[in-house]
């Protein structure tokens, strides 16, 4: 049997551990890339990956900008080949903004701050430590990878069934209803914009994976490199295992809140209000 | 035995070129979704599900209702249903073909189907349906078949084929339920998180399948000499009166724990079904009309004199039917993504394309039932005559 596509994420992982990354990864590990957020964080070492997004400092950059700022979108959908259909009802989107309101639709609360209310929120996989997901998956095309606790997701196993779709609590998964080379042109002029990520056919699902190919190679998932880029700093990437690391530290000193924590999911998004 | 179905009347080719015609139009559509995606059906990222999941769940009711003949028959000893087990058994081989091509149809890739097979995943919910269905099919094609087979011969069927009948009467009961355990067990689709979803599922299967099968036998009498039997409808009848009243009733517990707790995830589906949710209610003339259904077919069914005359019974049987696939293979999908995760609403409606597929998929399983049952009733005349 070859190399199933578990197994050579797992080695990637591993490759990367000792300091081995693949001609591939030295083509794309451009110099002078890299942040200095990233400096004393073992990318490629987490036990349990989490991310704490700040949305205070996020609605103060999406007031700096007129159009609101999209740069963590921006650049996970350009690093992962996500078409844009210009349709809501098919659009795929492995990270996204909605109102506080719909994204946290448990804390109803008629006379909470308007500023807040209607104030987008950065929404993307919750990956969570108890996924509904991967439980409910006929194929384990979705899986948990013990060792870091990511939901991956293999798009070349996926049979389509969405039957993760109807278990995800939290509307991170979309699926592919047509083939993503056939989306529109004028909204997709250099698609696929990324020809080092697989492509996918039509009839997958998909989602965010915290950036398994990046995080492999020691980099930080593209959304919050795209938001330290412009100094930023909502997003927060790091090791929930590591009573010392920068989320726990974050944690320690903010309140902060999780989509859904009555369902038992465990989601490790954290959200700081 | 299958040569008997290459015999028939100038309105049993009919019958079947009228069904074949249905097949290829649905095929033909079936291969524009193959190579467009599913885009070009009513499902959307809210609505993920829609009018096929909907009729795997309401056929996989048809075809667990086969044990409501089964089960009287050779539990109670109930003789005269004798006569009519093989229609219930071949109505539930058809219903099972219709329920896997549902699901094959409603796949995004479905040459990769055997992945089901080649990573075999017990946690999954879905697996477990796969192998019931399979399993309960090929119970009943062999039962069936072996049956229909020994009585041409007229010897007794062999022994071993009666434990087959004993473990089907269970595995009938197991493909409801494992069908109800896909929508019950996730978190955060509040209409179908209901313990009760099992049980409401099985009684409407066990009034809906066997007023189906009243109506087929009605039939099988007008166009075939076969009698299946005044005394037989009668019992399926009664059977049908108190599935369905305790289908109701299952339903208005459901009503009473979401409008008496007032929690608003239990009433916000129920409120889309039967009034609409922010602006969308293409759904509550249906529900309506499936209220006012159910409500003539318990009327004709619970009067005794209605109830008795086939004319009466028979329009009940229909309205029940109609009742039933409103609440199961509409309403049942649509409401358990609505409102969504982020408690807005996206409306769904069919396609003329998945229309279309879902009648094909139909006429399939009714081309198969048509042409079993021309054999079973074949050799029942000849065996009589």
């Amino acid at each position: 049997m070859g190399l199933d596509r578990r197994e050579f994420l797992k080695i990637a992982g591993m490759a990367a551990l000792f300091g081995l990354g693949g001609k591939a990864a030295i083509d794309i590990f451009a110099p002078g890339e890299l942040e200095a957020s990233m400096e004393g964080i073992p990318v490629s070492k987490g036990k349990r990956w989490a991310m704490v997004i700040d949305i205070r400092k996020c609605l103060a950059q999406q007031a700096k900008d007129k159009d609101g700022c999209k740069q963590c979108i921006i650049a996970c959908h350009r690093a992962h080949n996500v078409p844009d259909w210009g349709d809501p009802k098919i659009e795929i989107k492995w990270i996204w903004q909605d109102s506080f309101e719909h994204s946290f639709p448990d804390q109803h609360n008629p006379y909470i701050e308007e500023e807040l209310r209607h104030q987008p929120v950065i929404l993307m996989c919750n990956h969570c430590v108890n996924p509904p997901c991967v439980r409910v998956c006929p194929t384990q095309a979705t899986f948990k990878r013990e060792e870091d606790g990511i939901v991956c997701m293999d798009m070349h196993r996926c049979i389509g069934c969405r039957f993760c779709m109807a278990a995800c609590p939290y509307g991170s998964r979309s699926f592919n209803w047509g083939n993503p080379r056939k989306a529109p042109k004028e909204l997709n002029p250099d698609y696929p914009t990324n020809r080092d990520y697989p492509e996918r056919c039509k009839g997958v699902v998909e989602k965010c994976d915290f950036c398994v190919e990046r995080i492999a190679r020691g980099e930080l998932p593209a959304c919050v490199e795209a938001c330290d880029k412009i100094k930023a700093h909502a997003l927060t990437f790091g090791d929930l295992a590591d009573p010392n690391s920068n989320v726990r530290k974050l944690l320690k000193e903010h309140y902060t809140i999780r989509r859904k924590p009555e369902l038992g999911t465990e989601p490790n998004l954290f959200y700081i209000v | 035995m299958l040569d008997r179905a290459l015999k028939g009347s100038q309105g049993y080719w009919g019958w079947l070129v009228f069904l074949l015609v249905l097949m290829g139009i649905g095929a033909g559509c079936w291969l524009y979704q193959f190579f467009e995606g599913l885009k070009i059906t009513g499902m959307s990222r809210d609505v993920s599900w829609g009018l096929y999941i909907g009729q795997l769940t309401y056929f996989v009711g048809v075809a667990a209702s086969g044990v409501m003949v089964v089960l009287p028959c050779y539990l109670h000893n109930y003789k005269a249903f004798g006569r009519i087990t093989i229609l219930g058994e071949f109505l539930a081989v058809s219903a099972i073909i219709m329920c896997l091509l549902f699901v094959f149809v409603d796949l995004g890739n479905p040459v990769r189907i055997m992945n089901v097979i080649l990573y075999p995943t017990p946690n999954s919910i879905l697996f477990w349906d796969m192998i019931v269905l399979n399993v309960y099919m090929l119970l009943n094609i062999i039962i069936g078949w072996n049956v229909l087979a020994a009585e041409r011969k007229g010897i007794h069927y062999q022994k071993w084929i009666k434990v087959l009948i004993y473990i089907s009467i269970p595995w009938a009961f197991s493909i409801h339920t494992v069908t109800a355990f896909l929508y019950a067990g996730l978190p955060g689709r509040h209409f179908w998180l209901t313990s009760i979803m099992a049980a409401r599922f099985l009684s409407s299967a066990f009034c809906a399948g066997p007023a189906l099968l009243i109506l087929l036998c009605l039939i099988v009498r007008k166009v075939t000499r076969f009698d299946p039997g005044k005394e037989q409808i009668r019992t399926l009848a009664g059977i049908v009166t108190y599935a369905m009243l305790i289908n109701v009733f299952f339903f208005l517990l459901e009503l009473f724990t979401a409008f008496y707790s007032q929690i608003p995830g239990h009433m916000h589906p129920i409120v889309f079904l039967f009034k609409g949710l922010d602006g969308v209610g293409n759904l509550a003339p249906w529900m309506w009309a499936a209220t006012v259904f159910a409500v003539i077919s318990l009327i004709l069914l619970v009067v005794p004199s209605t109830r008795r005359n086939e004319g009466t019974l028979a329009v009940a049987c229909a309205v029940l039917i109609a009742a039933t696939w409103i609440d199961k293979g509409l309403g049942l999908i649509v409401a358990g993504f609505t409102p969504n995760p982020f408690e807005t609403v996206t409306k769904y409606w069919p396609t003329t394309p998945e229309v279309l597929i879902t009648i094909g998929v139909l006429a399939t399983g009714f081309f198969v039932l048509t042409v079993l049952y021309k054999v079973a009733t074949s050799i029942k005349t000849e065996v009589a005559a």
